[in-house]
């Protein structure tokens, strides 16, 4: 009975099989019910409307020079002023735009040459997979910073640049990834079976190999968004991006080369590196969770933590195997 | 020894791109340095006078591109990269050598006690999984490190150096003082030494500490594990002869991956420090339009990561006897 089914489920062209949403995305599922991945979740979601919304939240433009510069907080400016007179509070609102806008820009960015190259590389093997393996060592082996700092001397300075040359520096070590995941998935039988039915190679690399590699991708593009808001904000901190342009970065920037610690004004330089640490902090939580998805192991070891607590056991040094504590 | 010499290969090819890159980089310059210089400045110059500097500059060429990439190359060798546009009569090569003392001095300083005190923590908590202090110390430094570098550099500089006064907040040393091999000398470098390092031992710690823990919970699972305590060993040699000997291996491995990140955090920390190592002169080389200065650093520093690498490499040999095989 249950292979009758089977052999006419097969029979049905690949487009008009139902599509099972909650098994195409199991992985979303899992996510949103990890703890920790759930507050990222919701954290992330709430700055990317701080953004979007600054012309509400804080009002009147772009930050302006309003009052005296360095005013401690207090009255009609609830987080300060900071030393070129803008107010501190609309800054940080404002400066959400322009550092989420890159994070996220880098990531995209640099997963999709990640994936291209990494695919490509891990796909075809031989010497295209020497060639293009040369190429991601060498890129993660010459120092990222240093190489950035001089990209950003020579290059003029607009969002798109600074995206663009934060991906240069920083899609490698996914490229190297998602090698070894397609060389490890193109010796799976069901790759095989498209090869014998005659599928030609860009069918096979985007309808078999890509799906099942959603969750890695989708890992990397978190990590290298933390890489970007990170290295973005460095850049503008050390005065090589656009300074007129409000980020999280050049509000630092002004903080340290405004005299404003030395004037003890800790609120200009505090806001928006709590912003920052929390964005970083917010989309690692979620890559915990995206962890889980790619390593079931972690999540059975939680479930069995769960499952244990109220008995008196300790997993102790061995993972998988439950031991009475010691009895010393 | 045929492992050494592939990697070896490696770098030399490495080291070929980087110095290609650094080639390719100053041409992408929309116009050349001088109009990058002279910037809005350039607009009330006479046409003359822009062409005088740029032969002063050493920008007029006739040679073609091939033929410029090659008398590049040639004068790279030869540990030329001329003179510094910022620090005039000084030699590029000269000021990338007092840069490199510091750079050293604060890397070697803060990469040791962050090594050191982080795998004794990861080892620690580890070896007493999911107790007090492993519920406490490793995530204390995992919050920590995800500050970026030079805002905790700022916090640091903000707290101990201007609040509570104990640490000068800038430069190695004293303006006052000359350098010599006196105590009065030394003992000054010390003193404007700590903040730098404290804040790179903050940002670096917590990777070895995660590396350190998570490899030595999977040695604890070994079996060698179980029958050294089945022998009835002390827990100290146990914890240090059997556990964390066999896993301080991927700390090795590691070492050359975070290397590039290390470096990335210590240019921040000296640029909030003003501690004149190499990434302070980098940055401060970018804000002058120092260009062949820029050029000089990036190799500087490339060459530097690595000869590390290399030598990590070579380390790893040692310990590791599957590899020579």
């Amino acid at each position: 009975m249950a292979q009758e089914i089977n052999a006419s489920e097969m029979a049905k062209p690949l487009k008009s099989r139902k599509f099972d949403f909650k098994q195409q995305f199991q992985w979303a599922y899992i996510l949103i019910r990890h703890p920790q991945a759930r507050i990222g979740l919701i954290i992330i979601f709430l700055l990317i409307l701080m953004a979007v919304f600054a012309p509400i939240i804080a009002p009147g433009g772009k930050p302006v020079y309003v009052d005296t510069p360095n005013l401690p907080p207090g009255g009609s400016h609830i987080l300060g002023v900071d030393p070129l007179g803008r107010d501190e509070f609309a800054l940080v609102v404002w400066g959400a735009r322009i550092s989420l806008e890159i994070g996220f820009g880098t990531g995209v960015l640099a997963l999709l040459v990640a994936t291209i190259l990494g695919m490509i590389a891990g796909y075809f093997g031989g010497y295209i997979d020497n060639i293009l393996t040369l190429l991601f060592n060498l890129f993660l082996v010459i120092p990222g910073l240093p190489m950035l700092i001089l990209l950003a001397a020579y290059m003029k300075q607009t969002t798109s640049t600074v995206i663009f040359t934060l991906a240069f520096t920083g899609w490698a070590f996914w490229a190297r990834i998602i090698r070894a995941q397609t060389l490890s998935l193109r010796e799976k039988d069901f790759v095989a079976a498209s090869i014998v039915a005659g599928e030609n190679h860009f069918v096979i690399i985007f309808r078999q190999i890509l799906p099942n590699m959603i969750n890695i991708i989708v890992g990397g593009i978190i990590g290298s968004t933390i890489y970007g808001i990170a290295a973005s904000t460095a850049l503008a901190f050390l005065g090589l991006t656009n300074m007129e342009d409000i980020s999280w970065g050049t509000n630092l920037f002004w903080a340290q080369n405004g005299n404003s610690l030395l004037l003890g004004a800790w609120w200009v330089f505090v806001p928006s590196g709590f912003l920052l640490a929390l964005a970083a902090l917010a989309l690692t939580w979620v890559n915990y969770g995206m962890d889980e998805i790619t390593n079931p192991r972690l999540r059975s070891e939680r479930e069995l933590r769960r499952v244990i607590r109220h008995i008196q056991f300790k997993t102790s040094r061995a993972t998988p195997v439950l031991r009475r504590e010691h009895s010393k | 020894m045929k492992y050494i010499l592939r990697r070896f290969g490696f770098y030399l090819v490495a080291f070929w791109a980087a110095l290609t890159l650094d080639f390719i980089f100053p041409r992408l310059l929309p116009g050349d340095p001088a109009t990058a210089i002279l910037g809005p400045m350039g607009d009330r110059m006479t046409a003359a006078q822009v062409e005088a500097l740029r032969q002063a500059l050493g920008l007029v060429t006739h040679a073609s591109l091939l033929q410029q990439y090659f008398t590049y190359i040639s004068h790279v060798f030869q540990g030329d990269f001329g003179l510094s546009y910022a620090n005039f009569p000084a030699t590029v090569t000269s000021v990338i050598a007092t840069g490199f003392v510091w750079t050293l001095l604060l890397g070697s300083v803060s990469l040791t006690i962050s090594v050191v005190i982080g795998h004794l923590v990861g080892i620690f908590a580890a070896w007493r999984r999911n107790g007090g202090f492993d519920i406490v110390v490793p995530p204390l430094f995992n919050f920590i490190g995800a500050f970026p570098a030079f805002f905790l550099g700022l916090g640091v500089l903000f707290i101990l150096g201007l609040n509570l006064g104990w640490f000068p907040i800038s430069h190695a040393y004293d303006g006052t003082l000359q350098p010599a091999f006196t105590w009065q000398f030394i003992s000054n470098v010390i003193v404007h030494l700590v903040l730098p390092a404290l804040t790179s031992v903050l940002v670096t710690i917590t990777v070895w500490v995660q590396v350190m823990r998570n490899t030595m919970v999977s040695v604890l699972a070994e079996d060698y594990i179980t029958m050294a305590e089945a022998k009835g060993l002390s827990q100290n040699r146990i914890m240090f002869n059997y556990a964390a000997r066999n896993a301080i291996l991927p700390s090795v491995t590691g070492f050359g991956v975070f290397l590039g990140a290390i470096l990335s955090g210590q240019v921040l920390i000296e640029t909030v420090f003003s501690y004149p190592g190499l990434g302070f002169l980098l940055v401060r080389a970018v804000g002058a339009r120092d260009y062949p200065l820029m050029q000089g650093l990036f190799l500087g520093i490339t060459t530097g990561v690595l000869l590390v690498n290399f030598l990590i490499d070579i380390l790893y040999t040692r310990i590791d006897p599957r590899i020579r095989g």
